[in-house]
């Protein structure tokens, strides 16, 4: 008798392994490099925001959501001051809207360096990895300017923003508008461009239209899949119907895709900062909104779109200060859902790869 | 001038005038134990040296200052560190296989030593001159194959098993270009006696003559000493450092060691075979040498902190379908052009 098939290698990568971002575990089989198959388990930096919301004000609230997606804290803010703003029915001032969009923009781009950073470093592109890392530290200055604190910047309030940038933010803002192109040539030209690095990427891990809507992934991973749909563009909100831009997609469904879909997106964010610093009107950041926030009985669902993907906030209020219920739907959550399906039979370095191009925070994803 | 150039040699000269015959074979023991310590202090020193400058590399490269708080611009740094690693403990993982675990280091640190003792570092400066030195050299450092392998397999981790696999099949298949890389140049100069080698180069440097040869000799060397873009075996995002996982303090340093020596001697044998050797005007060949050295390993930094790495199946493809045939197309074209030279030359 031959023994035709020896028994997996069953490898466990996490939560503490370098190319795991934040505190991911997969539980991997192996045929000798060939992943057979992967068992992704989170929880790791579950700290249950959702329910911490249950007992805290509504105002208090907002500093836990910089927590979800540390990587685009405004952003996140954004998507909850929205919901309730919309469960209050308050309209915000022009200004106070401008703002948000040139720091939820601002985020985005800062978001997408770090996913090239940390895709580059995952297939030891260290130099790409600096390099991105300091031109996202121009962001982090600004929203250091602004809000005082640069990872975490709990920017915004219901009903306004909590800060009016500097007189100093707005030449930084500009150099670093002008700067970007730059920025980008050279992340292509160290790191995408790079030959080796295209052949780690390019046709690897390939998530199919078909796949990727079946198991609604959203954000940059379904752009990269060939699909044009953006909340921005597909339902919009905020004042995002006033700018002029691109949704960008692209056809090739592989990590190379992925990883060119951040680099597009950096591009159109800085086209609506661009309007958006020549449109922004005087005037208040702050609506008029009662002391105490007490929303009317009823229950909303809002999202936006997150650097990541779909990020929705859905509140149930009981009348008073303190949300009943709040249920997040983080994009990255869902996104992680992929990757079982899509790196089955690849070999380990091309997983870490697909898990890279994924961008998953696990702030969000464990909540 | 001169006595600069035969520094050493005078110096060696000297010690054996102290015997009362100075070619007795206690003269030679002598000799031979001064040489083996040279060779082990130009490991140490290398290391030392390079660790540092990869770091200071790798700064420049991507816009950062590297190390630059001990000492004048951070020059103590690699010393602290070594210090430091000197105060870990030594721990030896549950179930690894002791023995294996605990000499593989030592392989590894040795193989360098063993090969930087047959380059000649000036004019008739080889501590041991071999006629058989490229064969030799070769042969002694495809053993660091089985020591990565030991390592892998003694640790009892199963990224290190995956790591020591991974240098099998690495090493293995990046050694056959790069013996055939240097057979155009045993070719002309009719042997592997790397002394003849250099005494040859006086005219021209062989990388004009065999430039091909030269660029498989660097990219096989490369990935003969696990760097970046072949440095699968050590890979942090992958396997974790490979087999180096569940080293610590001394042992992981000994690779380290190691790993810098085998860097300092592929660049030697480069340095030796391609680019003249210790052969240049005005100053002394030994410091000809070490710069020639020196760029080499430089160029080799530069690569490890540009390119990313390369996938493990392009990596097999370059190996077998691009360099291996390049290599032996080399070959076939030193014989045409042996041939073509001797027809014109009448020899």
């Amino acid at each position: 008798m031959s023994i035709d098939k020896t028994e997996d290698l069953i490898l466990n990568m996490g939560p503490q392994h370098p190319s795991m971002h934040g505190l991911f575990r997969m539980v991997v089989h192996l045929e000798g490099e060939t992943v057979t198959e992967i068992d992704p388990k989170i929880g790791y930096l579950h700290r249950g925001i959702e329910k911490l919301a249950e007992s805290r004000t509504y105002t208090q609230f907002i500093p836990y959501t910089d927590r979800l997606d540390y990587l685009a804290s405004p952003h996140n803010n954004w998507a909850y001051v929205q919901t309730v703003e919309k469960l209050m029915g308050v309209e915000i001032p022009e200004r106070a809207e401008y703002l948000r969009v040139i720091f939820g923009e601002l985020s985005r781009i800062a978001s997408h360096q770090v996913m090239i950073a940390s895709t580059a470093l995952d297939i030891a592109g260290w130099t790409a990895w600096s390099y991105a890392f300091r031109d996202r530290e121009r962001i982090l200055d600004m929203y250091e300017m602004t809000a005082g604190s640069r990872l975490t910047v709990n920017i915004m309030r219901i009903g306004g923003m909590s800060a009016e940038p500097p007189a100093e933010f707005w030449p930084a803002l500009k150099s670093f508008l002008d700067d970007t192109p730059e920025m980008l040539e050279e992340y292509y030209g160290v790191f995408l461009g790079n030959e080796i690095a295209q052949g780690r990427l390019k046709n690897v891990g390939i998530l199919s239209k078909e796949l990727a809507q079946s198991l609604s992934i959203t954000g940059p991973v379904l752009r990269g899949s060939g699909v044009q749909y953006d909340l921005r563009r597909a339902e919009p909100y905020s004042i995002y119907d006033r700018f002029d831009f691109d949704i960008p997609v692209r056809y090739g469904c592989d990590s190379y895709d992925r990883t060119m879909i951040r680099m597009d997106e950096i591009k159109e964010s800085i086209k609506i900062i661009k309007q958006a610093v020549r449109d922004i009107p005087e005037g208040p950041i702050m609506a008029k909104v009662p002391k105490v926030i007490k929303p009317p009985v009823g229950e909303v669902y809002h999202r936006v779109e997150n650097p990541k993907g779909e990020l929705g906030f859905y509140i149930v209020s009981d009348g008073s200060t303190k949300p009943s219920r709040v249920r997040i739907r983080p994009g990255t959550f869902v996104n992680l859902q992929m990757l079982p399906i899509v790196a089955k039979g690849w070999k380990i370095q091309d997983v870490v790869a697909i898990f890279a191009t994924l961008d998953a925070v696990l702030g969000e994803v464990d909540k | 001038m001169q006595a600069l150039n035969n520094l050493f040699l005078i110096i060696a000269d000297f010690i054996r005038s102290l015997f009362a015959d100075p070619h007795s074979v206690w003269a030679n023991l002598t000799m031979d134990v001064i040489n083996f310590i040279i060779v082990v202090i130009i490991i140490v020193l290398a290391a030392l040296i390079l660790i540092l400058l990869e770091r200071k590399i790798a700064g420049w490269t991507s816009q950062r200052t590297g190390p630059n708080r001990l000492g004048p611009r951070g020059w103590f740094q690699t010393i602290a560190d070594a210090l430091k690693l000197m105060g870990k403990e030594d721990v030896t993982p549950a179930g690894a296989d002791r023995i294996l675990f605990k000499i593989a280091p030592m392989i590894v640190f040795s193989l360098p030593m063993m090969t930087l003792a047959v380059i000649p570092y000036g004019n008739q400066m080889a501590p041991i001159n071999l006629d058989l030195g490229i064969f030799y050299f070769l042969a002694v450092s495809a053993i660091s194959t089985l020591a990565f392998l030991m390592a892998g397999w003694g640790s009892n981790n199963k990224y290190s098993l995956l790591g020591g696999m991974r240098a099998v099949a690495q090493m293995i298949s990046y050694e056959i270009p790069l013996l055939f890389s240097l057979l155009g140049v045993v070719m002309i100069t009719q042997s592997f006696n790397l002394g003849v080698i250099v005494q040859d180069q006086h005219t021209i440097p062989f990388i004009a003559l065999q430039p091909l040869a030269f660029v498989i000799y660097i990219i096989a060397g490369i990935a003969e000493v696990n760097r970046a873009p072949f440095d699968l075996v050590e890979a942090d995002q992958e396997v974790v450092a490979g087999p180096f996982t569940e080293y610590t303090g001394l042992r992981w340093g000994l690779f380290f060691l190691g790993e810098y020596g085998n860097m300092t001697a592929v660049s030697a044998l480069a340095a030796t075979v391609f680019l003249g050797g210790w052969q240049g005007p005005f100053l002394p060949g030994w410091i000809w040498f070490w710069m020639k050295v020196g760029i080499i390993i430089f160029f080799m930094m530069w690569v490890r902190w540009t390119f990313p790495r390369i996938r493990v199946d392009h990596l097999m493809h370059l190996a077998w379908k691009v360099l291996l045939p390049l290599s032996i197309l080399n070959i076939f074209l030193t014989g045409l052009g042996i041939y073509i030279y001797r027809l014109v030359m009448g020899g």
